[in-house]
């Protein structure tokens, strides 16, 4: 029996290696390592604080303009607020909910998945159709109806991403534990007299980890551009916290005549997406060279 | 062929019953519906009113049969909102999302094919580096916000395109370009990989050694084989496209369902909410079936179920 199209769909890059190069991956962990260190340490660096209004001091450019202010180094938003402070708190707004949702959805997947592969037979159908259906669920529809109904704040759109993105994670686990419980070890640990879940947490765990750590980049990815989306929205991460996607939001009324208000927060955003998605395709060709050894 | 269909079409029956329930058990967790339809200048009267005549004040299990029996007949029951039935809303939208979702996946199809066709035939060269590398950035870039910079460079400066609205068919070309641009790298990268294997195969190294010239070796031979899978994803890839349109709608104020779902939302209209996540979802399945059946004649070795 072939497998049903639709668990292979949302991963067509992975039949595929595309070959970026170690330069790739390198400058990806340097655009990781960077937003990182601007998100915990940033606000301690840039002087001014990203909730404080100023209204004299309204849309001021960035320093590569004509009419900048001293002391706002990307400028003044809406509000008056210095918009290098809030891009650098956007930052850790978006790597926490990226690195909260892989968290909750890699549990989630990783075990359906694992259960799945390992077991076969009737539980594997479950799992199998619960991904089914979950890639049948239209993610951004839900999700805004999820944050619009609940209310909108940071852990809720955690956990609504979290439930949602765990489909990748199940997909690959499923294969990957297919592929190596019939491996010498795990038949050495079943002789041993190992327990199941033994076997499931020390043998079969470790040796998928590595596929499940390239899929936990892509779902960071997705998980930091559909905040982005919902917050921009206006249902994700609530106002005044400074949100990439709810800058964009609040920049969009004046882009006409201030274009730089939606390109320092989309620029950042599409950045961290790229570094991330550039880690993950450097893992992805290590496993590759690893494999051919 | 016909069991492998009708099983995936059982499947797709259990999974649409499945979404149906979670759609409806969505819309009732915000707590009292009775209290945030009547607003919140309502008084407690107003609100048993509501509950009265909305007949929410039936047992959960009740209300679900009920909606899920009409729903069944198409009937989704009434708007809070637009004062219409639902079902006529939907009828209305769905035009619009289905258009913008096929010249979406067009565009997609007429950029990413010839792409991953010449980043497969120069493979490991600059060329190919740069197809992967522009795939890597369509990923990273937001839709949304490249709806905003079409907008500052299409609509304000060049003014050759309206900026946001329904009615003419300049309306969808922005649009279309930004959900195009969702399913290109995805398009690419296999169109890319499925040609590199097809072009390392062995009817290939046959076609070269009986003298056929390149052109024909590619179009004929190789193609034909690398486009299986991407005739398949197509298809699951317009119903990703379907639900993904709604920040796409939004952003351009086109009114197809994605943007009668933000509204719904916006306005707490439920009935709205759970039939555009049905319809949405049932899309998608009857997709993912599509591509099974068009894998299955494409490539005869699937046909045995």
């Amino acid at each position: 029996m072939s497998e049903p199209i639709a668990i292979q769909a949302p991963q067509p890059s992975s039949t595929g290696s595309s070959r970026i190069g170690t330069a790739g991956f390198a400058i990806g962990i340097a655009i990781v390592a960077l937003v990182a260190v601007a998100a915990v340490i940033g606000n301690a660096l840039v002087p001014q604080d990203p909730f404080t209004q100023d209204l004299g001091n309204r849309l001021k450019p960035p320093f590569w303009m004509e009419g900048t202010q001293a002391g706002h180094l990307l400028g003044t938003d809406q509000l008056g607020r210095d918009y290098l402070a809030r891009l650098v708190y956007g930052a850790r707004i978006s790597l926490l909910i990226g690195i909260m949702t892989v968290i909750t959805s890699g549990l989630i997947g990783i075990t359906l998945g694992v259960l799945g592969g390992f077991f076969g037979g009737r539980v594997d159908d479950v799992v199998l159709f619960a991904i089914t259906t979950r890639l049948s669920i239209p993610v951004v529809l839900v999700a805004l109806a999820v944050v619009g109904l609940m209310g909108s704040g940071l852990g809720l759109v955690v956990a609504t991403l979290g439930l949602l993105l765990w489909d990748r994670f199940a997909v690959v686990a499923r294969a990957t534990t297919m592929q190596v419980r019939n491996h010498d070890y795990v038949s050495a640990a079943w002789c041993a007299g190992a327990s199941t879940s033994h076997i499931l947490i020390r043998e079969i765990l470790p040796n998928i980890a590595s596929h499940l750590a390239v899929v936990a980049t892509l779902e960071m990815a997705l998980a930091i551009l559909l905040e982005a989306a919902l917050s921009f929205l206006g249902l994700g991460v609530p106002p005044p916290l400074p949100s990439w996607g709810l800058m964009i939001a609040e920049g969009k009324d004046y882009m006409f005549f201030s274009p730089w208000v939606i390109m320092i927060p989309g620029v950042a955003l599409a950045v961290l997406v790229l570094g991330i998605n550039l880690v993950g395709d450097g893992l992805r060709n290590l496993l590759g060279a690893e494999r051919l050894r | 062929m016909l069991r492998l269909i009708a099983r995936r079409l059982a499947i797709g029956v259990l999974v649409a019953l499945t979404v149906m329930t979670l759609a409806f058990l969505l819309t009732r967790l915000s707590g009292d519906l009775a209290i945030s339809i009547a607003g919140p200048s309502a008084t407690q009267a107003d609100v048993e009113i509501v509950r009265k005549a909305y007949g929410l004040d039936r047992p959960l299990y009740v209300q679900f049969f009920a909606w899920t029996g009409r729903a069944m007949v198409g009937d989704f029951g009434q708007s809070y909102f637009f004062k219409d039935s639902v079902a006529n809303l939907i009828q209305k939208r769905l035009p619009i999302t289905l258009t913008l979702g096929l010249v979406g996946l067009s565009l997609a199809l007429v950029i990413s094919i010839p792409l991953g066709i010449l980043a497969a035939l120069r493979e490991n060269t600059w060329i190919d580096r740069s197809v992967t590398l522009f795939t890597m950035v369509g990923q990273a870039v937001p839709s949304f916000w490249l709806a905003l910079i079409l907008m500052i460079v299409l609509g304000l400066q060049l003014g050759v395109l309206p900026i946001s609205g329904t009615g003419t068919w300049q309306h969808f070309v922005m649009p279309g370009i930004v959900l195009a641009f969702t399913a290109i790298p995805a398009l690419t990268r296999l169109t890319r990989s499925g040609m590199i294997e097809a072009m390392a195969s062995d009817y290939i190294r046959t076609a070269r050694a009986k003298g056929l010239s390149r052109a024909r070796i590619i179009f004929k031979h190789a193609l034909r084989n690398a486009a299986i899978p991407v005739v398949s994803i197509a298809a699951v890839q317009l119903g990703f496209m379907l639900g993904g349109s709604i920040v796409i709608e939004t952003v351009f104020a086109l009114h197809g369902v994605g943007y009668l779902g933000w509204e719904s939302i916006a306005k707490n209209d439920f009935p709205v909410v759970q039939a555009v996540v049905l319809v949405l979802a049932v899309f998608y399945i009857g997709l993912t079936l599509l591509a099974d059946i068009l894998n299955a004649l494409l490539d005869p070795r699937l046909r045995t179920g």
